[in-house]
């Protein structure tokens, strides 16, 4: 434990903390784009969307083993840890990056540093808002909240995305960012952990590109389908009411 | 060829600095640039007036001196090189060149263009040693090395010390230069028995400076006048973590004086 907290305050385990919490989120991205392409998958039983479907079983994962939504919390309390260290991290690394140079240069010219790299902070505090954003909106349904009915999640994602137009852009923009801070960070935490080698940079880097524009088409999909009016109508409320006193 | 010079003047540490600017008329294009910052303080001492204070030493490449910020550029815009040698023909007729020290909190600026660089000794007196005996010296290449690891500890010790990796890290970090000396030694089979210890004494000199952390930018890479790669941050993090997770251990085992 010791040595875990010395570790934490050296700059490179800083570094360290940031890149296997930046490798925690990855997974969890990767694992919740899979679910929501749930949403083109066509109704397992009339009414019942898959999507729907799906976010019962997140809740009743684990049991009778565990108790009903326990893994999903356990699954929230990690994710949030990792972000909590991600940013306390990334905090402490700027101010030390700061006062390591008070006075700039009146003149720059970078070589080698891309615009994704230098906009790390920026990016990384548009995600940030954007994830407060995004729980407000499809978790506790705070910024909807008249229209907003937990548990029918496809239902939810089609009044956001297909009636509210600036949610479908605002959704596909926070996207972008995403991608551009995955392509910096999914190549970055490899030389921060010390895997990098030159003879493995360019799959290295062809991998961050790969996931960050893999991650950014996969979830603008859902938002853009919407959009486009291609989806089918939600099933009516009551329908959901009854999913949901039957789940 | 003719250029206007905006350079960094400051009095001393701590005290400010702005920019002077200096025009320089009939400039051979096959001087080189610290050749006409000479000719330029020529022309200021014969008018009365301070000489630019700047820091060079070989003027060839290899003391690691020289240390210009030039248009925005540490050792200026050809690639590989120091700013020794760089040549007037490398810029064009009339050019403004914009010169500044190297920037960073850990190189206090002396005067005009000269910074202390004295933190990277300390972090070389942390760790960059290797033990070895005191009876009679062994026959040279008496310990086999391979030719790549060879190589590649070389390749690590071409580091000159000049600091362009920090002047040009946006983030003022030396990680460059710790890992280049770090990894030389922890390469080659001399300098094993310090491996762990030295990286860890090395890092920690390296942040009690006030150098900043390493984002993987690779600016520091594209100025270092001797080309040295970032795989070496990589080797030195991957040794770094080792050595910080790992059980510690006392060199003196149950040795100790009694």
């Amino acid at each position: 434990m010791s040595r875990l907290l010395s570790l934490y305050r050296s700059t490179l385990g800083k570094k360290a903390i940031v890149a296997v919490t930046g490798v925690a989120m990855l997974v969890f991205l990767v694992l919740h784009v899979i679910g929501n392409l749930k949403a083109f998958l066509p109704d397992p039983q009339l009414g019942v969307p898959d999507i729907d479907v799906y976010s019962r079983y997140l809740r009743s994962m684990g049991t009778p083993l565990l108790p009903h939504g326990a893994a999903l919390w356990a699954i929230r309390i990690v994710m949030l840890v990792a972000l909590a260290l991600h940013v306390v991290c990334v905090v402490k690394l700027a101010r030390i990056n700061h006062a390591a140079r008070p006075i700039r240069y009146h003149r720059r010219r970078f070589v080698e540093a891309t615009t994704a790299a230098r906009s790390m902070l920026v990016t990384g505090a548009i995600l940030l808002a954007f994830l407060g954003f995004h729980l407000l909106q499809f978790t506790t349904g705070t910024i909807d909240s008249e229209r907003f009915v937990e548990g029918a999640v496809y239902a939810n994602l089609y009044r956001a995305f297909h009636e509210v137009s600036i949610f479908a852009i605002g959704y596909v923009l926070a996207m972008g960012i995403l991608a551009t801070h995955v392509y910096h960070g999914a190549w970055s935490l490899f030389q921060s952990l010390g895997y990098d080698r030159p003879d493995r940079n360019p799959g290295l880097r062809a991998f961050a590109l790969l996931l960050a524009l893999g991650l950014f088409v996969t979830f603008s999909s859902v938002p853009v389908a919407f959009f486009s009016g291609k989806m089918p109508v939600p099933p009516d409320s009551k329908r959901v009411a009854a999913v949901k006193g039957g789940g | 060829m003719n250029f206007v010079l905006k350079i960094w003047r400051q009095e001393g540490t701590g005290s400010g600095g702005a920019f002077s600017h200096y025009e320089v008329r009939d400039v051979e294009p096959t001087v080189s640039f610290l050749e006409m910052l000479d000719t330029l303080n020529e022309e200021l001492t014969e008018s009365g007036q301070e000489p630019v204070a700047f820091d060079s030493d070989c003027r060839e490449g290899i003391c690691g001196m020289c240390s210009l910020v030039i248009n925005g550029q540490p050792h200026g815009p050809i690639p590989g090189t120091t700013t020794c040698q760089l040549y007037m023909r490398h810029f064009s007729d009339g050019e403004e060149i914009t010169i500044e020290p190297w920037r960073s909190s850990a190189f206090p600026v002396l005067r005009d263009l000269v910074v202390d660089r004295s933190a990277f000794d300390r972090v070389m007196q942390a760790g960059g040693y290797v033990t070895v005996h005191s009876g009679p010296k062994p026959e040279p290449n008496s310990i086999p090395i391979e030719p790549e690891v060879a190589e590649e500890a070389l390749d690590a010790a071409c580091c000159i010390g000049c600091g362009a990796c920090v002047a040009a890290c946006p983030n003022g970090a030396a990680m460059l230069y710790t890992s280049a000396k770090v990894s030389h030694l922890a390469l080659l089979p001399q300098g094993q028995p310090e491996r762990y210890a030295r990286v860890t004494a090395m890092v920690e000199q390296m942040e009690e400076e006030g150098f900043g952390s390493c984002r993987n930018y690779a600016e520091c890479e594209a100025a270092c006048p001797k080309e040295i790669s970032i795989k070496f941050i990589g080797r030195m993090n991957r040794d770094y973590l080792r050595a910080a997770l790992r059980e510690p251990i006392n060199p003196r085992g149950k040795m100790e004086s009694q």
